[in-house]
């Protein structure tokens, strides 16, 4: 039996308040894993994950990569047989893991997030191309990708101006702790 | 519905596209728009609708994952349902929704925010919805003949993946093979139908998002299918765009199809835009002229 010194139920607990999700009837039957189109870009299971904050392993748990490499794809959460929503429970961990400065492990997957949001909270509505190119701007590799980027705007699959939510205002309401 | 007493038999809903058909799947939109004229449905775009938040938003800020569908959801008439074509989409809208619908505290402050009474009754509802409330051999005749047995392997992606709040929403495993089986073509299952496409990996990890496209398109292939079908404008681009396969099958909207079979001549406008042109293998099969 493995002992924790001392107890740490702090941050399952906080987890559980952030995500609304008890975690804790999982009971490491690994049908997430096994279903997971993205385990083999993760560091841990999703399973483990669950494990970690368990047992109170804060550091690991925040700056595991499995965090951002979930889709939230729901694949895991409808097979789960004791129906444990996991890519809620991620979101907490991601929000925690932002709002402490944890280290981020994959800095790519949050950079394009935080480009979406940006578009939407210009435009109400996403804007591809120019998330596609603050991205790559922050990334510092215009070049890669350069010939599919042309391929997608040829064949207008990336629209050059922004389709926008006419009340501007109510967007800002959205957005307004930003 | 009180709305279709002046013209009997048609539905009529409030649309919403969402980024993905607005802004990049252009052909998916046409396609459905004209597919939903054909089987005497009207649909009515929500005015001025905003973005549902997609993945980035309750990947990184409750708060906004929480008020962008509250908006939109606010801007819904009374008494007409809401047709999501998205898969994503409705999920987050209708996940949204009823947790609006199950709280006190939340709906005190959707209605302090949006400044009207939440809607108990409203109706959220996936495009696929419609082929339970339709019957397309209404709409055609000779239905049997029309995709004159073009083998088409189904994709779903994560569409028929549900989280647990939404466990009780009605599957709609099959409705791509009944309906297109329906309309003649001979549908191929295969292995990865269900696996998510790897929506936003193939900006941030596109290594990644190649591995798991070139899996589900060689899966397809090796079924023998001549071609895919999407229900999803995003997954639709993450098949085109990354797939490393030599010669991929291209892959289809099943808007696209279903308007094809029921003689929409729109088409000229939708196959350019894909990057693996559909077009040589439709005209061999002599689904459109040569």
């Amino acid at each position: 039996m493995i002992k924790l010194d001392p107890p740490s139920d702090g941050l399952s607990n906080e987890i559980k308040e952030r995500s609304g999700i008890n975690f804790n009837a999982c009971m490491h039957c690994k049908t997430c894993a096994n279903c997971c189109p993205f385990l083999e870009g993760m560091d841990f299971a999703p399973n483990a994950v669950l494990r970690l904050v368990q047992l109170g392993q804060e550091k690991t748990a925040l700056e595991c990569s499995t965090i951002w490499i979930c889709v939230g794809c729901n694949t895991c959460c409808s097979f789960c047989p004791m129906a444990i929503d996991i890519p809620a429970v991620m979101d907490g961990l991601r929000h925690k893991a932002i709002e402490t400065g944890a280290k981020i492990a994959e800095p790519d997957v949050l950079s394009f997030h935080n480009e979406v949001l940006n578009t939407v909270k210009k435009y109400g509505r996403t804007h591809k191309l120019e998330i596609m190119m603050r991205y790559k701007l922050k990334k510092m590799n215009l070049l890669d990708d350069m010939g599919l980027g042309l391929t997608m705007l040829k064949k207008r699959k990336l629209d050059l101006t922004p389709s926008k939510v006419k009340d501007k205002k109510a967007i800002g309401k959205i957005f307004k702790n930003e | 519905m009180n709305n279709t007493q002046h013209k009997p038999g048609k539905l009529i809903f409030s649309f919403f596209p969402g980024c993905s058909l607005k802004a990049s799947g252009h052909e998916n939109t046409m396609s459905l728009l004209k597919f939903c004229q054909k089987v005497n449905v009207e649909l009515k775009e929500l005015d001025d609708w905003n973005c549902c938040g997609s993945s980035s938003a309750h990947s990184i800020n409750h708060d906004i994952a929480r008020h962008l569908p509250m908006r939109n959801i606010s801007l819904v008439p009374r008494g007409v349902p809401l047709l999501i074509a998205c898969p994503s989409c409705f999920i987050r809208m209708k996940s949204t929704y009823l947790s609006i619908k199950n709280s006190a505290s939340l709906k005190k402050e959707y209605e302090e925010q949006w400044g009207q009474p939440f809607d108990e009754e409203l109706e959220i509802i996936h495009f696929f919805e419609i082929f339970s409330r339709i019957n397309i051999d209404d709409f055609i005749d000779n239905a049997q003949e029309k995709l004159k047995k073009l083998k088409v392997a189904p994709y779903y992606g994560c569409m028929l993946s549900m989280p647990p709040d939404l466990r009780f929403e009605k599957s709609y495993y099959g409705v791509m093979e009944q309906t297109l089986g329906q309309l003649g073509a001979d549908m191929v299952p295969f292995g990865y139908g269900t696996q998510c496409c790897g929506t936003y990996l193939s900006v941030a990890k596109p290594a990644l998002a190649q591995t798991v496209v070139n899996k589900i398109v060689s899966g397809a292939m090796e079924a023998g299918a001549e071609c895919m079908v999407t229900a999803c404008a995003m997954c639709h681009l993450n098949l085109e765009i990354r797939c490393t396969i030599k010669n991929p099958i291209p892959t289809l909207h099943f808007s696209e199809l279903l308007s094809l079979a029921l003689g929409e001549e729109d088409q000229k406008k939708w196959f350019p835009r894909h990057i693996v042109d559909p077009r040589p293998l439709l005209k061999k099969k002599g689904l459109i002229a040569s």
